[in-house]
């Protein structure tokens, strides 16, 4: 009986959604003010408009307020910023998928008739801390007993995958730079975008900064060059480097989730829940694979199921591209491509916003940002975008884009949350 | 209160965490085998993933194995940090697959982090035990040295 098929209570739909800039907000900026801001947004995205009175519960995702702000509670602290004492809110904490399982949890309320309409967001400041102890907090969703005192990182970790990728398949490190290049590309026409330049602009800009400096003007023959110079790309934890990671940064999301009954009251336009799966794996050591992810697995197949749809149908997907590895896990675990396979898609550019599968439109972790908090639900407002056709510039050139996918890793994929979207 | 015995029963309990740091400081490598399966697992599990049985025994690890994925990390933690790592010092972590069939992550010792590219996954490896200050306190970690 465990493995019956499972389905929504009912229908679920996105209405309106909202995020804010991501990027390195000064010191006296807190959490709850960002996720102020994107849920402006998301009230002025709603085209027939809500009253804020009928929104009934708070799922907010978030890693760590307590060490980056020291203050816990903080979905509390979000319903009264916002005006909405005694509404209740639940704060979700699964390391990177906080706000992508808070999205899943308010769609299950929804879907079980405790609520009509919701709000599933995410938050994180994380910038007020130094590199050093970001690194350190983040090490804190590490396995305690084995990779803690292996002095293991995240990037670490996933380098660790990367090696058993390349060692496997044949991978390599111009794989993963093509991911960045990708990502920063989709970033330089999201002006929300913590990074929002293309490695092109880059180059432009360091080379124009050395000539200011009175120094040689630096060449590179392209992009790939540039991201083989160690000056301009150092290791972080080979084979990742600086241009394979995800930026620390500041940022808030959030959607509107209301019963399908009543979606139509909100915009003609909603965006259909049609599946949601949630797994989790061992730490990376224990896998019996370290080149592909259960959990990813396991979420997809709960929700593919629960959407009665297949890979091979999803027209657009936001994955959890953390470090540059993480996109071809997911590609793979996704079934999107077979494993060992998703490189030669990458090499063709299948993935890039005029392909046959556009991944990461938004400029993914690596440049959109990685306010860890905010990641899930982020991912949800790029794909609301891009689905109604409203992403402006990185609009993808596909019409055929009537389902869509996310993804959103905990830790080392020790979580991961997949959900299926539809447009009707 | 007879319950009074439940801390030390927990915490001397061979299956869970603070005995498999115990046995680390002892210079032993402590992993469980499944009584039902076969399974061995490291550290030690108290219930079988496999067969989700109790019925476990530990079982020393000979502390023999090869590496099976590896990373160089330049930007570390402050544990890391404190001990001299840096972007021009770099430190090697990775995953060891031990001849028992059970895997751990550890510190890599004896491998030339200046070349990452060139470590070679199924280098041999046999364990050794480092003492570093933690948090005031001396502690002892596994490490792997590469057998060349």
């Amino acid at each position: 009986m465990f493995l019956r098929k499972r389905k929504l209570g009912r229908g679920v739909a996105v209405v309106g959604v909202g995020i804010t800039k991501f990027g390195v907000y000064p010191k006296g900026v807190k959490a709850s003010d960002l996720f102020v801001e994107a849920f402006d947004e998301m009230k002025r995205s709603v085209n027939k408009g809500l009253r804020d009175e009928d929104i009934e519960a708070f799922y907010i995702g978030n890693f760590s307020s307590d060490i980056f702000e020291k203050q816990v509670h903080c979905a509390a602290t979000v319903v009264s910023r916002v005006g909405l004492v005694p509404k209740p809110a639940v704060k979700v904490e699964n390391a990177c998928a906080s706000s992508g399982v808070a999205f899943r949890e308010g769609v299950i309320a929804v879907a079980s008739g405790i609520y009509d309409m919701v709000v599933a967001g995410g938050m994180e400041k994380m910038t007020n801390l130094s590199t050093t102890q970001v690194t350190e907090t983040l090490g804190l969703a590490l396995d305690p007993i084995c990779e803690f005192p292996a002095g293991e990182t995240f990037p670490g970790i996933f380098a660790t995958m990367a090696t058993a990728h390349m060692a496997k398949y044949g991978t390599t490190v111009e794989d993963f730079m093509r991911i960045g290049i990708k990502n920063h590309y989709n970033a330089g026409l999201n002006p929300k975008a913590h990074f929002d330049v293309s490695v092109k602009d880059f180059m432009k800009r360091r080379a124009a900064s050395a000539v200011k400096k009175g120094l040689p003007e630096p060449h590179w023959a392209d992009e790939m060059e540039f991201l083989h110079d160690p000056a301009q790309n150092p290791i972080i934890a080979w084979p990742m480097r600086l241009f394979d990671c995800s930026t620390v940064c500041d940022g808030a999301s959030c959607v509107l989730l209301v019963a399908e009954d009543i979606a139509k009251d909100f915009t003609d336009k909603p965006i259909y829940v049609i599946g949601t799966g949630q797994g989790s794996d061992y730490p990376v050591h224990e896998r019996e694979d370290m080149t592909s992810i259960k959990a990813t697995k396991e979420a997809a197949r709960q929700a593919y199921e629960m959407a009665g749809v297949s890979p091979k149908d999803i027209g657009v997907a936001e994955v959890h591209d953390c470090f540059t590895i993480a996109e071809i896990l997911s590609m793979e675990d996704l079934g999107f491509y077979k494993a060992g396979e998703a490189v030669r898609a990458l090499r063709e550019g299948e993935t890039n916003l005029d392909g046959k599968l556009p991944i990461n439109m938004d400029g993914g972790l690596k440049a959109k940002g990685h306010p860890v908090g905010a990641t899930g639900t982020g991912m949800v407002v790029e794909l609301f975008m891009q689905m109604r056709e409203n992403a402006g510039p990185r609009q993808v050139k596909r019409k055929d884009i009537d389902l869509g996918l996310m993804l959103n890793f905990g830790a080392h994929g020790s979580t991961a949350v997949v959900n299926i979207f539809e447009r009707r | 209160m007879a319950l009074e015995g439940e801390f030390t029963r927990i915490a001397e309990n061979e299956f869970y965490s603070a005995a498999y740091e115990r046995f680390i400081s002892q210079g032993k490598l402590m992993g469980s085998k499944c009584r039902k399966c076969g399974t061995i697992y490291v550290p030690p599990r108290p219930i079988c993933p496999k067969c989700h049985t109790h019925e476990m025994e530990l079982m020393a690890m000979k502390g023999k194995g090869k590496l099976a994925a590896y990373t160089v990390i330049t930007v570390g933690p402050p544990m890391m940090v404190e001990e001299g790592f840096n972007r021009e010092s770099p430190y090697c972590s990775g995953v060891v697959e031990l001849e028992e069939g059970a895997r751990i992550t550890a510190r890599i010792l004896g491998v030339d982090v200046t070349k990452p590219d060139q470590i070679k996954i199924g280098t041999p490896v046999t364990v050794e035990y480092q003492e570093r200050m933690h948090d005031g306190e001396k502690m002892t970690f596994t490490a792997f040295r590469a057998l060349s």
